[in-house]
């Protein structure tokens, strides 16, 4: 048995009265694509930000190849190796692409602020590195040529890509989509299907999605967690969790008898 | 070869200040000269506030209070280097030792508003917008009463160095353009580092950009130091420039001054906030016979420029030199 990438042991999170999350517990297997879904306010999210760092919960643990990071600040979290994006695309929408892809590199420098101040070799080399690396994931993400556009200018599809390449400059091992698929027609949810395992294999990627798109779920993720009102309602292969009656009482209201309508 | 090349450029200007120095001198009446020096310390004051303001867009409205203990750090140092090393007034230092005595105490300013940055960003830094606003104006008008009533620093009468005659007048052309220029190309260099990348990015997004492994709170409280530092240097020039500091000197209305500054020349452009620094370093001293409308006249060309230009004149961007005269500098730009 290999150490999970990701496991969260009854995880709890609470706002004033409201259990956002309340005792979930899943593991994510290293190269896996996990699905976490549920409807609306169900807590997914908050489990995201839970394990970025976002928010502490108030309960459990969550460990990250072994390690415990439950109550880490979120910069701590992301040096350990774990990326994100967010579900309304946070870009420097006042920066170039190619900044918004560099700055994701700062945590890494090898230089201090005198250093930075005197223009001192390091600083040159360290300067180069970071561009050639940024430029490297955005001709992988065919964003090269708007390197020197201010990031708020890209069409939607773009500032999507953006945040993904801006992410895997931490050189993750582990990437949170948050609604990846969000504002995509279906033909391109369609292709994201294609790209996401195709980041985990050129990436060497476990990767964990939120997501609404069940065709995307469906298609993509090798295993599926399914959350309502905080609590986990059903886990396991999609199919499994697709046909699970708890999950669709959940999406679709509980089952009315055809009759009934008909007389009313 | 880089270095050689700094080398040769800074001897360049040293000779081109000393030179102009003698000329301002010569042919030019103390006033002008005046204006002039008072503009070179509003740049300073300028481009150190933009750091924090500017581009990491932390607003702080207190900067006054750091260019006050820059100011007393400064002139308390001058004063007891002189002592020690054994001058008077009948025993007067030569003008390079008086640069050297100035250069000292400036160090020791800036040391001092630096630590001031310190003490006053950690706990501020923590807040946003209008709250830090506030949080930094009460942190100014502390540091203010503070001298108020240090009787050792002159309370309220203000410092003079215990003399008769005051404050020895260190500050000159040469010195203020000197350190000037060292602190713009310092901090200028600052901002086009990963460091000012940084910033830049907690400006735009403070959550993305601790998802990305920056310590933002670290990142803010390195740029107040700096940004306090530079403040202090330019309190310490300005001590020098008089002949007595009196903490009412540093009231709120100079960090409002050192605001418009950077709203005029464009938040965010170390070129804008040279910009500005001269703009208002030429209407102060213009309206100096309406002295008592001076808030108001600032206030109406903030309501003017929010109309008609709400990001400055420069916006974020920067004024840069023609390409004849840019030198690829130590890597890529």
């Amino acid at each position: 048995m290999t150490t999970p990438a990701l496991k969260l042991d009854n995880i709890a999170k609470i706002f004033g009265g409201l259990r956002a999350i309340d005792g979930v517990s899943f593991e994510v297997a290293p190269r896996q694509i996990f699905g976490l879904i549920g409807p609306n306010g169900a807590g997914k999210t908050t489990a995201f930000n839970c394990i970025s760092g976002v928010y502490k919960p108030e309960q459990g643990t969550i460990s990250f190849f072994g390690q415990s990071i439950a109550g880490r600040p979120p910069s701590e979290i992301a040096a350990l190796g774990i990326a994100r994006t967010f579900q309304n695309i946070r870009l420097f929408g006042d920066m170039t692409v190619l900044e918004n892809v560099m700055v994701a590199g700062h945590a890494t420098i090898g230089f201090g602020p005198i250093a930075a101040m005197f223009r001192l070799r390091k600083q040159a080399e360290e300067q180069e590195r970071l561009a050639a690396r940024a430029h490297e994931l955005l001709r992988i993400f065919e964003l090269d040529a708007l390197a020197g556009e201010f990031s708020k200018s890209l069409p939607y599809g773009s500032q999507r890509k953006l945040e993904i390449a801006r992410a895997l400059m931490l050189n993750p091992k582990l990437l949170l989509l948050d609604e990846p698929a969000a504002g995509m027609n279906s033909r391109e949810a369609d292709s994201l299907k294609n790209q996401i395992r195709w980041l985990r294999d050129t990436f060497d990627l476990t990767i964990v999605l939120v997501e609404h798109n069940m065709q995307v779920v469906m298609n993509v993720c090798e295993q599926v967690h399914c959350v309502d009102h905080g609590q986990t309602i059903a886990s396991g292969e999609p199919l499994h969790v697709q046909n699970h009656p708890a999950v669709r009482t959940a999406y679709l209201g509980a089952d009315v008898d055809e009759s009934t309508l008909r007389q009313s | 070869m880089v270095w050689t090349y700094r080398t040769a450029v800074s001897i360049a200007l040293i000779a081109v200040l000393f030179v102009i120095n003698w000329a301002l001198d010569a042919y030019v009446i103390d006033y002008i000269v005046r204006i002039i020096m008072q503009c070179g310390i509003n740049a300073i004051l300028a481009v150190g506030l933009n750091l924090i303001n500017g581009t990491t867009g932390q607003f702080s409205l207190g900067h006054a209070g750091f260019m006050a203990v820059g100011a007393y750090a400064t002139a308390f140092a001058v004063i007891h280097f002189e002592s020690w090393l054994g001058f008077s007034a009948n025993n007067i230092p030569a003008p390079w030792m008086q640069g050297l005595l100035l250069s000292a105490g400036l160090l020791v300013g800036a040391l001092f508003a630096g630590l001031a940055g310190l003490l006053v960003g950690a706990p501020s830094l923590r807040l946003r917008g209008d709250y830090l606003a506030i949080v930094t104006l009460g942190f100014a008008e502390i540091i203010r009463l503070l001298f108020t009533n240090t009787e050792a620093l002159g309370g309220a009468t203000g410092y003079s160095g215990g003399r008769p005659l005051g404050l020895p007048n260190y500050t000159n052309f040469f010195w203020v353009f000197l350190w000037a220029i060292l602190l713009i190309t310092l901090i200028g260099n600052f901002t086009f580092s990963s460091y000012g990348r940084a910033l830049r990015a907690i400006r735009e997004d403070e959550i993305a950009t601790e998802a990305l492994g920056m310590n933002t709170t670290r990142l803010k409280v390195l740029a107040s130091v700096i940004s306090a530092a530079a403040v202090g240097v330019a309190g310490g020039l300005y001590a020098h420039l008089n002949n007595v500091i009196r903490p009412d000197d540093f009231k709120m209305d100079r960090s409002v001054a050192m605001i418009v500054m950077i709203l005029v020349g464009g938040l965010g452009s170390v070129s804008g906030a040279i910009i500005g620094a001269i703009f208002v370093g030429v209407t102060l001293e213009a309206m100096r016979d309406i002295q008592q409308y001076r808030l108001l006249a600032y206030s109406l060309l903030l309501i003017g420029l929010m109309i008609a230009r709400p990001q400055g004149l420069l916006g974020t961007r920067e004024l840069r030199l023609p390409a004849f005269l840019r030198r690829k500098r130590g890597g890529a730009a």
